[in-house]
């Protein structure tokens, strides 16, 4: 007999602890903050943080802005690109603070759903392009054009790569066209993944260490080039549009201004600090500066935003809200 | 034929005649099925590469499922009131578990992690919990471990409660135990990242997905524990106890559950050491906490940062796995009950104390001046190792010319070899393998399962995995047999070797990444290299003690009858200690499998970098498409390591 009132007790203690939790209505998962948020009743903010290390740096400084100057704790995810989105349409994350374009995810998520909201421009150009170590540009200078790769295709052959030569791409959330574009311009070559950006710039070092020849697919602007020089290589010129049909693309990629993006509801109601990341804008050799300083001084990105912020006071003076 | 299949279906004797019979009979029933089958097959489809006309194409309707749950993700009933009480509970407790440890501080935090030590385990053990949390706070990496910590202690309680009960159901009834088992068999061998995708798709980026994920990998080995606990209760103490005229209820709770002690505290052993593993992959959808500071400095190809991170992640596993393991060596020894009230009040007084005055000194949180950074000297070490080692070495050459020569001399032919083998013939190798090793069904659920492979349609791309695999385990096991072999020998080596398994065992898996790419360039050789060095330890592991465990009797009439060193190993131990070799070959196939996924973080193509270009653009179809295919070339492979015993469980 005592089983059955065991049994109604969980269920009335497990009603009460929903009608606890959520007030017994609709949970609604895209209203649901992070648990490590706002611990202590501080106000907090989430941002989201790419693999690359320019992204790295835009968080860093507004982090260090946004806990110094305003009082805010920060929090930050690392999230890649795509699932970012998703992340930040549901409020997991509350900006992203630098996209390199997503017109799918924007016509989902800002014009149907508008449950993101635009933030701006981040004032860095972006660009992504093929590349080869400017000491290798310097013997064969001819090579920086891409209709003379497949003369050189033997120089960047590898184990991986099949007999044919090497053009060795990074991480898969990243914006590529790269196969179809060895398949359509008829190039003797095969691309390599290296899967990560880390594992594709650990490699790119070990290359230029040796001076070896090597083939990379690479962005702009990137810490790396102050380390590694590198040419780009000419691809058939960009032209509005020829990048619409993602197998046929047999042109370079555009020049990209990068954006900012954050969740409409703390567009809306986020305070100042929504309306400092509005704000937030900078140039390509203020986020090198930073990036520099955490990917090759080894600084903490908290120490690499501390030394910025000491040296450039009237870039950000304009970006506080008053 | 009847009487064949009747005495296949039996488990093999190691007695090598009868084996040898039974093989032959086995073989020959499927040399027969071969014959009348692949004629046909070949015919019908073509030979070589899996048919284009027996693959399903799944894209278009992922793709619209995919499609569906973002848009009825916030108004959906479904969603609304199952998946997000789910979620909101998830958010609700974590919450509470993390203000809980942050109020304490990291006096009363350490102070309650010594306290409960100490009463399970001794004063040892309860010295080493408190060094190990104050170290955490020393390498500046408090709060992400109260992060992980609370993340863990829920999904650790989620997977206990989970996983006893499924245990019990499966315990107390035959039919339920036949339902789960396959299923739980099943789970035990996916690697980590195959589940994150879809848990993704429905929960989002955060805490929520990361538990759900963890609890789903961790739940299985307490479930199979409890059920094996129960099983195994010695049928005299149960017929005295019936005897008594104890109800059904009684039983359980004061026999059956009482004398299954030690494999529910081993259950929850595995549970928790399975649960710390998952915390870390599951930084890759936004866990948060010391897998996320890892994932983070691995973007910057920063070792030493992301060891800073991974150290607190060994700390805590190793100080848990001992604890709890001491909890139940010492169960039994110890009378509880009478202290016990008095006791908690104490540790509850201490802890209080620690935490106030932490609290009255304003030192909550961590001083800053406190902290020592090992990223500095750690970076350098690797910087010193690689630039040394990459290539130019005289003589052996460095280890990036290794890695070409391992790449072309043995990758590439296993892959090309694979690939060339016409389909039916894969599905025969896997079928007679299995077959030998088990029974007819483990030979049907293995054959089965690379069939469906194929009809994903991502024929190509497994036996590239399946090639990286079958290279990693001969190196791993080579390697392994070697030191565990010498470790079996000498007892100081042992001993030397202990504390270095545990690094290695319990260290993330992405830590790794960087200094294998580092030293062998990105490609498929790193990914192998990665496996090798997590797999190690289990194989070394395994073989030392089934070595130990060869009866003594043996070893000495064999020495009696002059047998040299090295005869008695051959021809005394090796035989013996056959049962733990092979599970150690089944082990080792195992973790390699998981780690070679993850190599698709580093080149390793195939499978992995599927998997995670599926997590990185939200890409259901190709996604799901290799995680099931993972799944599938995970069960292939256990079922054709697996000798009829069961093991009990990852690593350990």
């Amino acid at each position: 007999m005592r089983k059955p009132v065991r049994t109604t007790a969980l269920i009335a203690a497990a009603a009460a602890t929903c009608s606890l939790l959520a007030g017994c209505g609709a949970a609604d998962m895209t209203r649901q903050a992070s648990p490590f948020a706002g611990a202590r009743g501080s106000k907090t903010v989430t941002l989201s943080v790419q693999s690359w290390v320019g992204a790295q740096s835009n968080v860093a400084v507004a982090q260090y802005l946004l806990e110094h100057e305003l009082g805010y704790r920060v929090d930050t995810v690392q999230v890649d690109e795509v699932p970012a989105w998703d992340a930040l349409s549901q409020g997991r994350v509350d900006a992203i603070l630098e996209d390199w374009g997503h017109p799918d995810q924007e016509k989902r998520y800002v014009q149907d759903k508008k449950t993101i909201a635009p933030g701006g421009d981040l004032g860095v150009t972006g660009h992504i392009g093929w590349f080869v170590p400017t000491y290798l540009a310097r013997q064969h200078p001819d090579i920086t054009d891409w209709r003379n790769l497949n003369k050189y295709a033997s120089l960047f052959r590898t184990p991986e790569s099949g007999g044919k030569g090497q053009l060795l791409d990074g991480s898969p959330s990243y914006v590529t066209n790269d196969k179809a574009l060895v398949n359509n311009l008829k190039l003797d070559y095969q691309v390599v993944f290296a899967g990560s950006e880390a594992a594709q710039i650990t490699q790119i070092r070990q290359f230029a260490k040796e001076k070896k020849p090597f083939l990379t697919y690479w962005y702009m602007p990137q810490w790396l080039f102050k380390k590694v020089p590198m040419t780009e290589v000419k691809l058939p010129p960009y032209k509005e549009g020829c990048d619409a049909d993602a197998a046929k693309v047999a042109c370079a990629y555009p020049h990209t201004p990068l954006k900012k993006y954050l969740n409409a509801g703390f567009a809306k109601s986020g305070g100042k600090a929504a309306a400092f990341l509005k704000k937030f804008k900078w140039t390509t050799e203020d986020q090198n500066e930073v990036s520099l300083l955490i990917a090759d001084q080894k600084l903490t990105p908290a120490d690499a935003a501390k030394k910025w912020v000491n040296t450039h006071k009237s870039t950000w003076k304009t970006w506080l809200p008053r | 034929m009847a009487t064949t299949a009747a005495s296949a279906s039996r488990p093999a004797l190691s007695v090598p005649s009868v084996l040898r019979h039974r093989a032959a009979h086995k073989l020959l029933v499927l040399a027969v099925l071969a014959a009348v089958l692949v004629p046909f097959a070949a015919a019908r489809w073509s030979s070589g590469s899996w048919p284009q006309a027996l693959t399903v194409d799944l894209s278009k309707p992922l793709g619209s499922a995919s499609n569906w749950i973002i848009d009825n993700r916030d108004s959906h009933p479904l969603f609304l009131y199952f998946f997000g009480y789910i979620s909101e509970a998830v958010v609700v407790s974590v919450r509470a578990v993390y203000l809980f440890l942050l109020a304490a501080g990291w006096a009363g935090v350490t102070a309650l992690g010594a306290a409960v030590a100490w009463r399970v385990a001794g004063a040892r053990l309860a010295l080493g919990t408190a060094a190990a949390l104050l170290a955490c706070a020393v390498l500046g990496m408090w709060v992400p471990t109260m992060q992980t910590l609370a993340l863990m202690v829920v999904a650790v309680l989620a997977s206990v409660v989970v996983g006893a009960l499924l245990g019990l159901a499966a315990g107390l009834s035959d039919r339920m135990d036949r339902a789960l088992r396959p299923v739980l068999d099943t789970m035990q061998v996916l690697p980590a990242f195959a589940y994150l995708l879809p848990v993704v798709l429905v929960f989002g980026i955060g805490v929520p997905a990361a538990v759900l994920a963890t609890v789903v990998y961790a739940a299985p080995p307490m479930a199979r524990l409890t059920a094996l606990g129960l099983r195994g209760a010695d049928k005299e103490v149960l017929e005295a106890v019936d005897s008594l005229g104890a109800t059904a209820r009684q039983r359980l709770l004061t026999a059956r559950l009482p004398l299954a002690r030690k494999e529910l505290l081993l259950g929850l052993n595995q549970t928790i050491m399975m649960a710390l593993s998952m915390a870390v992959i599951a930084s890759v959808i936004g866990a948060g906490g010391l897998g996320d500071r890892v994932y983070q400095a691995l973007a910057s190809v920063d070792v030493g940062a992301a060891l800073a991170a991974g150290i607190p992640i060994v700390l805590l596993a190793v100080v848990l796995d001992r604890v709890t393991a001491a909890a139940g060596e010492r169960l039994g020894q110890e009378r509880h009950g009478v202290r016990a009230l008095p006791y908690a009040a104490a540790a509850a007084v201490a802890v209080a104390a620690a935490a106030l005055a932490a609290r009255l000194a304003g030192r909550t949180d961590w001083p800053a001046g406190w902290t020592a950074g090992i990223a500095e000297p750690v970076d350098r070490a690797v910087d010193w190792m690689t630039a040394h080692l990459y290539s130019g070495v005289p003589y052996v050459g460095g280890t990036a010319d290794w890695a070409g020569h391992f790449t072309t001399w043995v990758l590439d032919p296993v892959r090309s070899g694979l690939q060339w083998l016409p389909w039916w013939s894969v599905l025969l190798i896997v079928a007679a393998l299995a077959w030998l090793i088990g029974t007819w069904r483990t030979a049907l659920t293995a054959a089965c399962a690379m069939a469906a492979i194929g009809v994903l349609g991502v024929w190509k791309p497994s036996l590239d995995t399946l090639s990286q695999v079958l290279a990693a385990v001969a190196v791993t096991l080579v390697l392994g047999f070697a030191t565990g072999i010498a470790a079996a020998r000498s007892d100081r080596f042992e001993r030397l070797l202990r504390p270095v398994l545990d690094v290695f065992q319990t260290m993330p898996q992405f830590v790794y990444l960087i200094p294998v790419v580092a030293l062998f360039g990105v490609g498929r050789a790193p990914a192998v290299a990665a496996a090798v060095v997590y797999a190690l330890p289990a194989v070394v592991r395994i073989t030392a003690q089934g070595l130990r465990q060869v009866d003594p009797a043996a070893l000495e009439s064999a020495r009696s009858l002059g047998a040299t060193g090295a005869q008695q190993l051959r021809q005394v131990q090796l035989p013996l200690a056959r049962p733990a070799l092979l599970l150690a070959v089944n082990q080792g196939v195992v973790l390699v499998l998981a780690v070679v996924i993850i190599g698709g973080l580093v080149g390793g193509g195939a499978l992995g970098y599927d998997v995670v270009f599926g997590l990185a653009q939200g890409d259901l179809a190709t996604g799901l498409v290799a995680g099931i295919a993972i799944v599938c070339l995970g069960l292939t492979l256990d079922r054709v390591t697996q000798p009829t015993r069961r093991r009990t469980g990852k690593g350990a």
